[in-house]
Order: structure tokens, then sequence, then C-alpha cells
């Protein structure tokens, strides 16, 4: 890089900085994609899991290539209640190939290493303090002594993006549109694993779980299966976690007791703890996304679809649409606002935004009626299932008017219209 | 397991300075103090007898809720420097 000049510069290696960094090397253009730790991966977790989709799209051999855990091919979800559980599960061998879980330590490394021999530049160590700003346009940016300039910024620094917030693009994030997310990982063997999770070969699992120690609150937990691990956590609304006062890695070991969480675990010894916060706010607390000089991709632009766990994915996706903007306005010598607002044309057209904005109040339906979903839902379910399985000698008569006067009293069906009317709507609206 | 034992699974890479900040005098003003709640490392706990909060930032795991939480906006927030600060080995 000569004069600490580059054609575009990229603050973050997270997923939507070294989409960037990929899509722009490949298209031959310099590029300088920066992180503050000291390896790709060191700052960052996820749940998680990766779809191969939008994956494919920035590396398409990543599938032979790629350090990935399992192949999730098994989906569940734990409904819980205070001491049983209602479970779904739903496996389909033919979803082989379309979802993997990895460690970020090792894929961001991965990714940059891929970044780097398609030809961008890698500054690790390095963290950037604010932007550079001239006459209204982004021009660069200051690390700690230095300073790199650019024609673009592509602003990928994650959901605490304090550049977005230097350029006042966001206002600060109120605690309602952000989840804290607290994470164990725990070694057991990879026979172990197989035998819990009923799995074969490096078939894996994603588990959704509602209910239990987290019932009441907006929050859901999550389990994955790693080849030796398994990653076990939740997210909760911030506001929630204020409101009860409660301290969140006590609230993650009342959820790994639960009698059907404690059985999963059991044996394992607990490698890693971590935490991370992710956007929840969606459409409505999304930053300006463009300005002169400057685009903003990934959690830093609020772009997460919790309802679907997708947040990595549309990392990738915006950052794969920044760069072809980037491009655009490179091969057109313009980095103005009016060039770079093609941007959110992309974005418009791709299920960064048309996801986003179908499902922009959901996070607030779903707020009001919790206590519907969490502890309602399960009580019931497990109620059926004693009401059918349970040859108790009491008369089904008797049993059926008790769980009918139940959901009648209980108000859940008043409840759940206008929830069933709301998922009617979002498959009818575009 | 208790949350030193959470913590000492991760690797950390203390800087002389912290990186959090708060003003005292606003925290004795604070009823809530979620900050002392929210954290997922404990960073935060409020010494009554000094007045003073107790600000563990070497355990920090740079996740930004306390920034959030506070309603006082009284937590001076930025990242560690660089080469300093929490990893994650897994993540």
């Amino acid at each position: 890089m000569e004069n600490n000049k580059a054609e575009v510069i990229i603050v973050g290696a997270g997923p939507a900085g070294v989409s960037a960094a990929m899509t722009l090397a490949k298209a031959g253009k310099n590029v300088l994609l920066i992180d503050r730790a000291d390896k790709a991966g060191d700052k960052n977790m996820f749940g998680g899991a990766i779809y191969a989709h939008q994956t494919e799209e920035i590396f398409p051999d990543f599938i032979q290539n790629a350090p990935i855990e399992r192949n999730i091919v098994n989906q569940k979800i734990f409904m819980l209640n205070d001491k049983n559980s209602v479970q779904f599960e739903y496996y389909n061998p033919e979803n082989k190939d379309t979802t993997f879980t990895v460690y970020r330590s090792k894929w961001d490394r991965w990714a940059v290493e891929q970044a780097i021999n398609a030809g961008a530049y890698f500054a690790p160590k390095t963290l950037v303090k604010e932007l550079l700003i001239q006459d209204g346009r982004v021009v660069g940016v200051q690390t700690g002594l230095e300073k790199f300039y650019a024609d673009i910024v592509i602003i990928a620094d994650g959901v605490n993006s304090l550049l977005a917030k230097q350029l006042d693009f966001r206002k600060e994030i109120k605690d309602y549109d952000v989840t804290l997310n607290v994470k164990e990982v725990i070694r057991l063997p990879q026979n172990i694993i197989e035998q819990r999770f009923n799995l074969r070969g490096d078939e894996g699992t994603a588990c959704k779980i509602l209910g239990g120690p987290l019932k009441g609150m907006f929050a859901l937990g999550f389990l994955y299966t790693n080849a030796d691990t398994i990653s076990i956590g939740y997210g909760v609304g911030l506001d929630e976690l204020k409101k009860n006062k409660i301290k969140p890695y006590e609230l993650l070991d009342n959820l790994k007791s639960h009698p059907s969480m404690e059985r999963l675990i059991s044996g394992g010894e607990v490698i890693e703890y971590s935490a991370h916060m992710i956007p929840e706010g969606g459409y409505n607390s999304m930053p300006k996304l463009f300005g002169n000089g400057v685009l903003i991709a990934g959690d830093a632009a609020m772009f997460v679809n919790n309802i679907h766990m997708e947040g990595t994915n549309l990392a990738m996706l915006s950052g794969k649409l920044a760069a072809e903007t980037a491009i655009e306005a490179l091969n057109n010598s313009d980095f103005s606002q009016k060039t770079l607002s093609l941007y959110e044309k992309k974005l418009k057209e791709s299920i960064v935004l048309k996801d986003l904005h179908l499902h922009k109040n959901t996070i607030k339906v779903l707020s009001k009626n919790i206590k519907t979903i969490t502890a309602e839902y399960p009580e019931l379910a497990a109620e059926f299932f004693d009401i059918i399985t349970n040859a108790d000698g009491i008369p089904k008569y008797i049993k059926y008017r008790k769980f009918f006067k139940k959901i009648l009293f209980s108000g859940v069906i008043l409840k759940s219209i206008p929830l069933a009317l709301f998922i009617l709507e979002k498959c009818i609206k575009k | 397991m208790n949350i030193n034992e959470k913590l000492a699974t991760l690797k950390y890479n203390k800087d002389s300075e912290s990186h959090l900040k708060v003003n005292d005098e606003t925290c004795a003003q604070c009823n809530n103090k979620y900050c002392t709640y929210i954290c997922p490392a404990d960073v935060y706990e409020w010494n009554k007898d000094k007045r003073e909060m107790i600000i563990r930032y070497e355990n920090c795991l740079e996740c930004g809720a306390c920034k959030i939480a506070c309603d006082k906006k009284n937590i001076q927030w930025r990242y560690p420097e660089s080469e300093y600060g929490v990893k994650f080995k897994n993540g």
C-alpha cells in the first residue's frame, strides 16, 4: 500500500467486512481491511451457524475448504416448562450442505486469509479511533498511530459502531433495540454428541429454546452442535434484563440446569464463556446507510433478522452489496452520497431490506405476546400430551373438558388471534 | 461454576489503564445501578463505603451492554487499545 492510501478502507474484519474485502479484491480494487483484534475472529462470537446460500456467493468453495464443524440437517424447538419440556424435531437429510456450525475464531481467520489471497491488504491489531472527515466527506480513518486515506470507507465495526455514531448516522442504541447474548462452549466426546442428538457422522443440530427459566421475558435460548463441543446460550432483550435485575450468567446456569438441558450437556467441560450484543431493532432502528465517501454494513447497520436467526448471512450479503456499490463508484470516480445511494437500492432488492421491512413490527408484536408464547403454549403442549398419553383411569370426557376449560379460561385463544392474524399478514404481504 | 471460573476460560491481556470510566458522583445518585446486574462479566461493583464504582475492566468482554444500559449515560466506553482486552479462542 502506498502513502497510506487505498481505494477502499474497510473497518472490521467480521462477516460484513471480509465479504466486502473479497468482493473488492476479486474486482482488482485496492482494499485495506482493518481489525482491532490480534487475529481475525479473536474478539467475535456468535451462536452459531452460517447459511450456505449467502456464504457461497462470497466463498464459492467453502464447503470443501473452510473450517466447518457440523452439517446441520436437524432442527429442534424446545418448549420448556419448569420441570418438563415438549420438543419438536425436524430431521431432513436433504438439508445437507445448507447450514453449518462454525467457530468464529477459525472461520473469521480463514475468511480473512481468502481475502488476502484475493489481493486485499489486512491490518490486524489496529484500532480505528475515528473517521477522517474533510468538507463533509469521509476521506479515511485515524488509528492509534497513523492516518489512512481512501476514496470510500466501509464501516463494518459491529453492533456498537462508534464510527456510525461519530457521523451521527445513528443515535445511541436503545436498550430495547439490542439483546445481550451469553454462551458457553462445552466439550463432549463426538460419539456422545451423536448419541444424545441422534446424529451420524458430521451431521449436526441447531436448536431454539423457549420458556422455562427464560419464560415471560423477551428471550430465546439456542444450542448448536459442533464437532466435539456444544454451544449453549441465549439472548435476552437488554431492557428485559434491566427490568428483571438478573445476572446474565446466572440465567444461563438456570437454563443449563433445566432437566431437559442438563442431560444433554452432562459430563461436559466448559471450555469457553463469552458474551456479545445482537441488534434486534431491525428496520426501525437502522442508521443512515451511506454518505459522502462512506457505506455501513453488517451489525453496524443493524441488519439482523432475529426471528429467522439471520445476521451473519445478512452481514455477508450487505458487505458484498456495499463492495459492488463501491466498485461502481470507483469506476466512475464519483464517491458522492448520490452515487453511493445505489447501496440502498441494492439492499432493497435483496432479502436484507425485503425481510427486515416485512418484520419491522414483529419484535413489538412478539414482545406483547411473550407470556403467551413462552409460558402458556409450552404449558398447554405438555398438558395435551398428559391427556392423550396418561392412562390414569380418569374417564376421558373429564380430561378433555378440563383441558378445554383451561384453554378457554386462560384466554389463550383470544390472545392467539392477533398473533395468528399477524402471521397471516406476513404470508400475504410482500 | 461461578463467574470467576467462567471468566477463567478466557485469555486476557490487561492494560495498565481502564478503558471504562464513570463519574462516581453520578453513580451515587443512581438508584438502579443496572450496570452491576447486566454485565456478563461482573465488571461493575458499587462500593457503598467509599461511594465509588469498582470497575474490573480486566474482565471486560467488550460487549457494550453497559454503555447502553446505563440510564445516566455515565459510562465513558471505548474499546481497549489494540493488543489488549479479551480473546475468544473459539467464539
